[in-house]
């Protein structure tokens, strides 16, 4: 039987020459990933295996993210602890404030990930990496201590979902738009315990910001994994960012997939997720009127180059309406000064927006942008539950970055094409 | 080993955002994080839960974040066993890892409803409605999950081998 990308990566790093959906199997990692959330949890389970080194300082990653800069005196004692841990066993990857960004931005720049790799992160959104040809799955802090530890982790090898990609989006469509509309296609379980697998000539119309976004979203539809073929722009990025050796792993011609969709990139509009679940999708033609509170344009989502270029380059010359705030965070250190360069922060501050050093903040109701009670925000974020960014009665719309920045100039969730 | 207690019955999708929400997670303190166990969607939970109770789900339960800190808080708060129709995939390898039970079965899930009392025997997947007098059959885990749930948890399966 044929297998898919993500089964031949699989076996590839199990040491079998083939395996099926449903085998549980233990394979060799080539990258572990926490951040200060989930690290404290696995250093103290670390601990407990009584190893006392990791199994390879050049494989291990910490990002403190979330609730950096330090928003409170326990998130500084949590920070203070990884960061020890860290220096203790001498992490390779321990990324300080100064040098660090969202995790999820962070790591493909540093050119950490690359294709054919197997990556677990004690973080949902790790399955970003797929939009490299790797496979990379979010875990929970013990996996995390685990992985560190002995180098291994446990998985059951999934079935798999295809997603054949055609045309070219059109407008100010993006890959966020392609994944929300994928998500609202097929629920937010539509790929549980799955790897959704993308391939198909529309693929090479979608840039690597694209598929990041795409990829990330993954887990928003309860895949194990997403994974994207590797072409040459996938090489191209990985050639400028990394010196790491690379293996292309294509899915055989038998290889077997539970269903398949064929996704027309044409025909896709401009999408917005309604609270309080990603599928909760409507098409901007179909939103009516919603008016909102505040924007945040970021995220390891939506915090990469060409978002803060749309997002320049809508809300240039004009001003953010009176009454809204607008929050713009960029991924990581190096987007933060390409955009500086570019002249992108200018107009963005400019407009009456406000731009954040990297953080996870806002995205999750940490700090730096939290809604109150009844307040509405359009959100290039991941997730739109209940309390997600604040209060338990407030409410996350998801959007692309050019959806989101046209709705901070009106106060109302706003087709692009009407600015 | 068996599980006794009432049951606290939600919906689809009950993501990790309400199991424990993030303005919480600022410790890793199990006790801590019971204490705010399930606020935003249920603020009575943790005054009601009592030690050895049943959180009883429709599908996709723990959806979202990867935060240990949702089972964490669950298995701290008292719970003794989650029996949902299926559960969100890093919340289930969570759950094994740190060895809270939990079990799949759509027909014992249809036949629950808040406030009745089960018994779980997880060695042989017998799931028994004590208020109404039904059985249900969930799948047992597979042998490799059993031997880290025998262990505590997958720290201390490492540790044995």
């Amino acid at each position: 039987m044929g297998m898919t990308m993500t089964q031949k990566i699989l076996a590839a790093h199990t040491g079998l020459e083939n395996v099926v959906p449903g085998q549980l199997i233990e394979a060799d990692l080539d990258l572990v990933l926490g951040n200060d959330i989930t690290t404290p949890v696995a250093v103290t389970e670390f601990t407990k295996t009584g190893v006392n080194k990791v199994f390879d300082k050049s494989k291990v990653a910490i990002v403190p993210d979330h609730f950096t800069p330090n928003k409170d005196i326990k998130a500084a004692e949590q920070c203070k602890l990884v960061r020890e841990f860290a220096c203790k066993m001498e992490v390779e990857n321990y990324f300080e404030i100064g040098q660090m960004g969202i995790e999820h931005c962070l790591i493909p720049e540093k050119g950490l990930a690359v294709p054919g790799d197997l990556i677990i992160g004690a973080d949902s959104h790790t399955c970003t990496y797929g939009a490299l040809g790797a496979f990379s799955t979010g875990v929970g802090s013990t996996d995390m201590a685990a992985g560190m530890a002995t180098g291994k982790a446990w998985f059951k090898v999934p079935a798999a979902l295809k997603f054949v990609l055609k045309g070219k989006p059109q407008g100010w469509v993006s890959g966020k738009d392609v994944i929300l509309h994928i998500i609202g296609m097929i629920g937010v379980d539509g790929a549980l315990y799955k790897s959704m697998e993308f391939m198909g000539e529309g693929l090479i119309n979608l840039s690597m910001d694209d598929r990041f976004t795409m990829a990330n979203m993954a887990i928003e539809a309860g895949a194990k994994n997403g994974i994207f073929m590797v072409d040459e722009r996938t090489i191209e990025y990985v050639k400028e960012h990394s010196t790491r050796s690379y293996k292309v792993y294509e899915p055989d011609s038998d290889a077997v997939y539970e269903k398949e969709y064929v996704i027309d990139l044409s025909t896709i509009r401009p999408t917005v997720a309604f609270p309080h679940l990603p599928d909760n999708t409507r098409t901007i033609d179909e939103v009516g009127d919603v008016s909102i509170d505040q924007v945040v344009i970021g995220s390891c989502t939506n915090g990469r180059m060409e978002d803060l270029r749309v997002t320049a380059k809508i809300l240039k010359g004009k001003k953010v309406k009176k009454g809204i705030r607008c929050i713009v965070f960029p991924g990581t250190q190096n987007i933060y000064l390409q955009a500086v360069k570019e002249g992108l922060v200018t107009d963005i501050v400019e407009a009456g927006a406000v731009f954040s050093t990297p953080t996870c903040g806002p995205c999750l109701g940490g700090h730096m942008g939290i809604l109150a009670k009844g307040e509405r925000a359009v959100s290039t974020t991941n997730r739109n539950f209940v309390g997600r960014m604040g209060h338990v009665e407030s409410e996350v719309y998801l959007a692309s970055p050019a959806v989101a920045a046209a709705s901070a100039l009106t106060g109302k969730i706003t087709d692009p094409d009407d600015i | 080993m068996k599980a006794k207690g009432k049951v606290f019955r939600y919906q689809d999708n009950v993501d990790t955002d309400v199991i424990i929400p993030a303005r919480h997670l600022n410790t890793s303190d199990p006790k801590e994080l019971a204490s705010h166990c399930m606020e935003d969607i249920d603020k009575d939970f943790i005054k009601n839960v009592k030690n050895g109770d049943i959180i009883v789900a429709d599908k996709n339960f723990g959806c979202g974040s990867s935060r240990e800190h949702a089972p964490i808080a669950i298995k701290a708060s008292g719970i003794s066993c989650v029996i949902a129709t299926t559960f969100a995939r890093i919340f289930y390898r969570n759950a094994i890892n740190i060895g809270l039970p939990i079990m799949e079965c759509e027909e014992a899930v249809k036949g629950t409803e808040q406030g009745d009392e089960l018994e779980v025997d997880f060695d042989t997947g017998l799931i028994r409605n004590l208020t109404k007098g039904t059985t249900f059959n969930a799948q047992p885990f597979p042998e490799f999950m059993q031997k880290i749930i025998a262990a505590d948890g997958l720290i201390n399966y490492i540790k044995t081998k």
